[in-house]
């Protein structure tokens, strides 16, 4: 192999690099940089407004697809990767987004109902069947329950998992933050694993035959069940639960430099439209919008907002962060 | 070789090829190192101690560093066996196995770690024997290990390899001439022969267990202070946008491996002086 | 045992070899041991492959996103693999033809990414030339993309297999010595047709090994490129990024029909280096 031999292929290979991104640039593209379960809610959210905006404008619009744990998405976007929307799992992580400028601060007031057009909450997936009884979140913490749930430290579904658990044990008759934590603890010595991600703890249950119950994303839980099969799986709601949600903005610097402002507003309002509403019902989500029916069951949900929690910023810090009442959880020690 | 080192080498070309491995290296890889040290000098050293101590920290580098050593120790054990059996013996299909030996080399980490989960784990085709029995591997610090026995078997196969093909059959025989047992031969004369580059595999597959991701969250069952390795810390710090902290626990791997591989190369360099 | 020459046969044998049993004992050992660890993660991707059948198989490749997976591949191996190799030439020459003062640190710094974590890999790269790194707002205001594209890909990918192709040849041609290049030289031969005449045809096997192992590790690579991706699909997605989103969708028979395309690269990259080995042999035996 001589040399010239290699320049010449270096050559090439970048004249078909820059040939490929040219052809790129010639529709107008946006990038949603979104959370692990959303893969199906996008794929088909995305083509329809794309149907929409050319009917509208003439416009052909791409929407470009990047999923994987909400925390590393957020991370992702701070260090460079062009977003023009996010829609991630939690407030918090657009939150660290908008603390380095890319986002203007208050972006949750942009738009209705916190930013959030659709909202979710945590329910249980069990075997068929459901042996051990599983009916609602004192059940979890019972001696020879095995639970699975991904780690709250990194994936944004594990902490509204963690949340709903502190929630439940707060409200019971007597319960305090003491209580709570003694309760979520409890249930974390039931976890015989950590998966990093949502989809990671999925397969550890449905793949791995481990566990009796997993702690899901109600949309993930009907998924599963979707998917993998209804003669498997039941989905149980327990009796309460959390508020999830799931918050939409446009990244402003990126958005802006790109020119693709007024097509990335329209993406998120077209969630909040009738026709978003029911894509996201569809998927199992909650839509925000009462004249959409959904399938899903009520439950009484308790919200970050409350003086529980006093919002993200706060909740993290006093649960997740280095220290808090979920490391000390795994303190040695204990 | 030592008659030319007091000349003038009359070989052209060690400035210019000097001169592009050291520009390369440093693009490629010293630079690019760099900026984790200074992200992490950017600490006070109590921040940085502290950060590098945690308990649980403490906790991922005794589960890494422990089941790399095991890792490591099953691979020598295994590995000079089978470096032993392709070499010296003859049997069908031995080229074919000889050929299977670098498959971990070759097989992405990530469906490597998918694969043995299916395998090992409670329903997958030998964890369902295992379960019964009592033993559990995937998800336990002893799916850890398997993960490192997997990636680094091939190093002390490809490391010993060479040597046993090497060593010289008269000086067995003259061991036998001299009266001793087949035991004895290879107590006293093929394995000092062979343990400077059993050193060195067990070197290379240790330092190479102790790095690796991909393969090892799959299977790991990654809960807190039981079977969390170091780099998936690493990428925790990282989820709470705690760069610093990420940065010095990778540093202190970054050292570690340097370390390692400073003493590799020293191994290799003494046994090639026993050797010759 | 008395001390005779010559030896028997039958002595000669025992002094080689170990008794029948415990020879057949040791192989056994060890053919089910690599069995264990080797064989059996093999078999497992392709079972599960070709668990639906060949078509559902055949459909999982075809699929738009498989391709550009394929693709992003291939084009980062196509730049990572001669750019290491070409480094790897020329390293080697410098260290195995030439001594100087701190060789060894240079070997060891050579070595250093193949044990650094491929989770640190990538993270260095984010750290430079991320838009909070060194030179994030410069390359933004310029609009230079790097990491999140596929440049950041390649230059990951070349990191984690800078040490392929210079581990491989270094110990060869220190083992060869420099005395046909001398020769050459002596005899008024130019520095670069001594390379070409004389060194190049004797490392040439372990080049094509070294590039081998190389071009196995850059289209394998998970941890670093995973880093530096972004995920976007059909964009920035390599093939093992590819098989995890896959598995992640619970698409477990594509999952593993795309991972069973590594698994077959794997294969093939084993054949070529048995081939590679067998040849020269080969040419050992002829000489």
């Amino acid at each position: 192999m001589s040399i010239r031999k290699i320049v010449t292929t270096l050559a090439t290979v970048i004249v078909v690099l820059s040939m490929a991104t040219a052809a790129f640039s010639a529709d107008v593209t946006l990038l949603n940089v979104s959370y692990d379960p959303t893969r199906e809610l996008y794929s088909d959210f995305n083509s329809d407004f794309a149907r929409y905006w050319q009917k509208k404008t003439g416009q052909k619009v791409t929407i470009k697809q990047s999923h994987g744990g909400s925390g590393k998405q957020a991370r992702a976007v701070i260090d460079g990767l062009e977003a023009d929307v996010v829609t991630l799992a939690l407030a918090y992580d657009i939150d660290a987004i908008a603390e380095k400028g890319l986002v203007k601060p208050g972006w949750q007031k942009e738009l209705p109902h916190n930013s959030s057009p659709y909202t979710s909450t945590i329910v249980f997936l069990v075997r068929k069947g459901n042996l051990k009884k599983i009916k609602n979140w004192d059940d979890l913490v019972k001696p020879g329950v095995a639970v699975i749930t991904p780690n709250p430290k990194t994936s944004g579904g594990a902490r509204w998992n963690y949340l709903a658990a502190w929630a439940f044990a707060l409200h019971q008759p007597g319960g305090n933050d003491a209580k709570a934590k003694e309760f979520v603890a409890k249930l974390f010595k039931n976890v015989p694993v950590l998966d990093s991600g949502a989809r990671g703890s999925t397969n550890t249950f449905v793949q791995r035959g481990l566990g009796d119950v997993l702690l899901a994303w109600e949309n993930e839980a009907f998924l599963a069940i979707n998917e993998l099969g209804p003669d498997k799986f039941d989905v149980v709601t327990p009796s309460e639960s959390i508020l999830a949600e799931p918050p939409v903005t446009v990244i402003d610097k990126v958005a802006d430099r790109r020119g693709t402002r007024t097509v990335a507003e329209a993406y998120l309002n077209y969630l909040y439209s009738d026709e978003g509403q029911k894509i996201a019902a569809k998927h199992y989500y909650r839509p925000i919008n009462p004249r959409i029916t959904t399938r899903l069951a009520k439950v009484k949900l308790y919200r970050i907002d409350d003086k529980a929690f006093g919002g993200w910023q706060k909740a993290q810090k006093t649960h997740f962060a280095d220290g808090g009442t979920f490391d000390q959880i795994y303190a040695p020690g204990k | 070789m030592r008659l030319f080192k007091k000349h003038n080498n009359v070989l052209p070309g060690f400035g210019p090829t000097l001169g592009i491995t050291l520009f390369y290296l440093s693009i490629i890889v010293l630079i690019p190192l760099s900026a984790l040290v200074f992200n992490a000098a950017g600490m006070t050293w109590e921040e940085f101690l502290s950060a590098v101590t945690a308990p649980r920290v403490l906790a991922s580098y005794k589960v890494t560093f422990g089941a790399a050593m095991i890792a490591a120790m099953i691979n020598s054990f295994f590995g000079v066996l089978v470096a032993w059996v392709l070499v010296r013996y003859r049997f069908p299909g031995r080229r074919l196995v000889d050929a299977l030996v670098d498959l971990p080399f070759a097989l992405p980490t990530a469906v490597a770690g998918i694969t043995l989960a299916t395998i090992y784990s409670p329903n997958g085709w030998v964890g369902s024997y295992l379960e019964p029995l009592g033993i559990k591997v995937a998800f336990t610090p002893l799916g850890i290990v398997l993960a490192m026995t997997f990636i680094g078997l091939p190093f002390v196969v490809r490391t010993v390899q060479p040597v046993i093909e090497e060593i010289d059959v008269e000086l067995e025989e003259a061991a036998v001439c001299l009266g001793a047992s087949r035991r004895q031969t290879l107590q006293r004369v093929v394995f000092p022969l062979l343990l400077p580059s059993i050193l060195t595999g067990f070197a290379l597959s240790f330092a190479r267990a102790v790095g690796e991701y991909g393969s090892i969250i799959f299977i790991a069952g990654n809960m807190p202070m039981v079977s969390e390795i170091t780099p998936l810390l690493i990428i925790t710090k990282l989820e709470q946008f705690d760069y610093r902290g990420a940065t010095a626990i990778a540093c202190v791997m970054l050292l570690t491996s340097f370390l390692m591989l400073m003493v590799i190369n020293l191994l290799q360099k003494w046994s090639r002086r026993f050797t010759e | 045992m008395p001390a005779s020459l010559p030896i028997p046969k039958k002595e000669k044998e025992r002094a080689q070899s170990e008794p029948d049993a415990v020879r057949w004992l040791l192989i056994t050992v060890a053919l089910v041991f690599l069995a264990l660890f080797l064989l059996l993660p093999l078999a497992a991707v392709f079972s599960q492959a070709f668990e639906k059948g060949l078509s559902v198989y055949l459909n999982a490749l075809k699929e738009p996103d498989t391709l550009s997976s394929i693709k992003l591949t291939l084009v980062t191996a196509a730049v990572a693999v001669p750019l290491n190799l070409f480094f790897g030439v020329t390293a080697a020459w410098a260290i195995a033809k030439f001594t100087f003062p701190g060789k060894n640190l240079l070997i060891t710094l050579i070595d250093l990414p193949f044990s650094v974590s491929p989770v640190i890999s990538g993270l260095i790269y984010v750290l430079i030339f991320g838009l909070q790194g060194w030179t994030g707002p410069w390359l933004q205001d310029h609009d230079i993309k790097i990491v999140f594209a596929v440049p950041g890909i390649i230059l990951a990918t070349i990191f984690v297999t800078f040490p392929f192709v210079a581990r491989e040849l270094i110990p060869l041609m220190e083992a060869q010595g420099k005395e046909e290049e001398e020769a050459a030289m002596v005899l008024g031969a130019t520095g670069l047709q001594t390379f070409f005449r004389v060194t190049l045809p004797n490392i040439r096997w372990g080049i094509i090994y070294g590039v081998i192992l190389c071009n196995a590790r850059a289209m394998g690579e998970f941890g670093a490129v995973s880093v530096v991706s972004g995920h976007i699909r059909g964009m920035t997605n390599t093939v093992p990024l590819h098989v995890e989103i896959l598995y992640n969708e619970y698409n477990y028979t594509a999952a593993f029909a795309v991972a069973s395309l590594l698994a077959f690269l794997a294969l093939i990259t084993l054949g070529v280096k048995t081939l590679a080995e067998w040849k020269v042999q080969l040419q050992l035996e002829n000489k």
